[in-house]
């Protein structure tokens, strides 16, 4: 286990001390958010109304951006390589980039998500269940992404790929993360239900998804 | 040769085959072609329009049929190792991927009359879309690696990934379409069905069916083939190689 939580150490310490990488992300779901209205027209109800699915959208794609990060840089230095014949399973391998994936990409990206809501005029009383939904869901998002992440490796048109594979396994975390919040701004169907279905993907997105990345990553280096 | 052995024993049961399958498809388009157009009364509602479900819903059907086949391929090839399996798979892509374009095209030209738009986010409509895009990423990841052993097995990966979330993503659809709006527009009840346009319906679920499996087969040959001339290809070029090396 001690290499686990080694192996999420060090890959948020790369993120972070590699600086761009998160903050690329946050910038384009700001620039993606700010630039919607300009398209809309600045009528605030329509924006209101909108908000929810528009800032998960944008989340989804600003969440892609960074997918291919969780596996391209340890893959083209070597480090992958030897992670994968070091003690340490390949599922956990996986897992462990995943987390470190969503702390270092979802988890901000869902804190910066109410400064944007309050751009789009959503709901105040939404700002916690969007959140947490938020949180919840990118958690998901990374670890389905992983499968992308590791399929598309070392492939040279890899983010657009990335993006026509991963986008379509992501719609039930849009569903139900903009349901849940929609229940909360205005009815009537129950909060709980959606964020329960929302929780039930995520946490079979991180049993599931290490099997199918890592059977991926496998098949790389045979 | 061990692993040839299977395809070998392949092309010559398809070679013999194919052209049963050939004629059997076009005598049941025949018959159900006719059928759909001179047999079954325009229906009381929908008027002549309701012929297009004899094409929309044995493409439905098809669309959904052939990701099953991609799915046990890919279980085929990830468990057995079976040459075959991946051959499958990679011809049923397509196919699959057509059948499902064909499903949403004539959906929405039936659409058009019957609810005034080509487009209407119902659950159904949207769970075809997405299989299509699930097809489109198959194809594309195929495309985009060069080893074709890797490509194989890659897009066995996601193509069960892609089972185990297709219910999932059907479930969700579901349910956001009745979040948003009340009951589907869809009036094509199953058990409602007259035996007037029952009848023809299935005869062309099975020549939509019997087709597929002739393309399949087709396309499966196909495969084969090209990978045979690519490995002869290969040994040529070794053999030219070889005495220019030796000198």
């Amino acid at each position: 286990m001690s290499g686990f939580k080694s192996l999420v150490a060090r890959d948020i310490r790369l993120a972070l001390r590699e600086g761009g990488a998160i903050g690329t992300a946050l910038g384009f779901y700001l620039i993606v958010i700010a630039i919607l209205p300009l398209g809309l027209g600045p009528d605030l109800n329509l924006l209101a109304r909108i908000a929810p699915g528009v800032l998960w959208v944008a989340l989804l794609l600003s969440a892609l951006l960074s997918l291919d990060r969780i596996f391209l840089n340890d893959f083209e230095d070597g480090s992958l390589e030897v992670m994968i014949i070091g003690p340490l399973p390949l599922e956990l391998i996986v897992a462990a980039k995943s987390i470190a994936h969503w702390i270092t990409t979802g988890v901000p990206l869902a804190l910066i998500a109410p400064v944007l809501g309050l751009l789009l005029n959503l709901d105040i009383n939404a700002f916690g269940v969007l959140v947490l939904t938020m949180l919840v869901g990118t958690l998901g998002v990374s670890f389905i992404g992983a499968i992308g992440a590791a399929l598309t490796l070392g492939l040279g048109r890899g983010g657009l790929l990335l993006s026509l594979i991963i986008l379509p396994l992501y719609v039930p975390i849009l569903i139900f993360g903009v349901g849940s919040v929609m229940a909360v701004i205005v009815g009537p169907s129950s909060f709980t239900a959606s964020f329960m279905i929302l929780c039930a993907i995520s946490l079979a997105a991180i049993v599931l998804a290490p099997w199918a990345a890592g059977a991926a990553l496998r098949m790389k280096f045979q | 040769m061990l692993r040839f052995a299977n395809p070998t024993w392949f092309m010559n049961f398809s070679a013999r085959l194919l052209p049963w399958l050939v004629g059997l498809t076009a005598l049941l388009f025949a018959i159900g072609l006719y059928m759909s157009f001179f047999t079954a009364p325009p229906d009381y509602q929908q008027g002549e329009t309701v012929r297009i479900m004899f094409i929309h819903v044995p493409s439905a059907w098809l669309a959904m049929m052939c990701y099953g086949l991609i799915a046990v391929s890919s279980i085929g090839l990830l468990v057995w190792r079976h040459p075959l399996a991946d051959v499958s798979a990679k011809a049923a892509a397509p196919i699959g991927a057509v059948f499902t374009f064909t499903a949403l095209v004539t959906g929405s030209l039936w659409g058009k009359p019957m609810w005034g738009t080509y487009w209407v986010w119902d659950a159904r409509l949207t769970s075809v879309l997405i299989l299509f895009f699930l097809y489109l990423g198959l194809i594309a990841l195929r495309n985009a690696i060069d080893d074709e052993v890797q490509a194989g097995k890659l897009s066995a990966i996601l193509a069960l990934v892609g089972t185990v979330i297709l219910p999932i993503i059907k479930f969700s659809v579901n349910w956001w379409n009745t979040l948003h709006q009340p009951a589907s527009v869809m009036r094509m009840g199953g058990s409602t069905l007259h035996s007037s346009i029952l009848y023809p319906l299935l005869v062309m679920a099975v020549a939509f069916t019997v087709l597929f499996f002739a393309l399949h087969m087709k396309a499966m040959r196909n495969e084969i083939l090209r990978r045979r001339v690519a490995a002869l290809r290969i040994t040529q070029v070794d053999e030219a190689m070889t005495p220019q090396a030796a000198e």
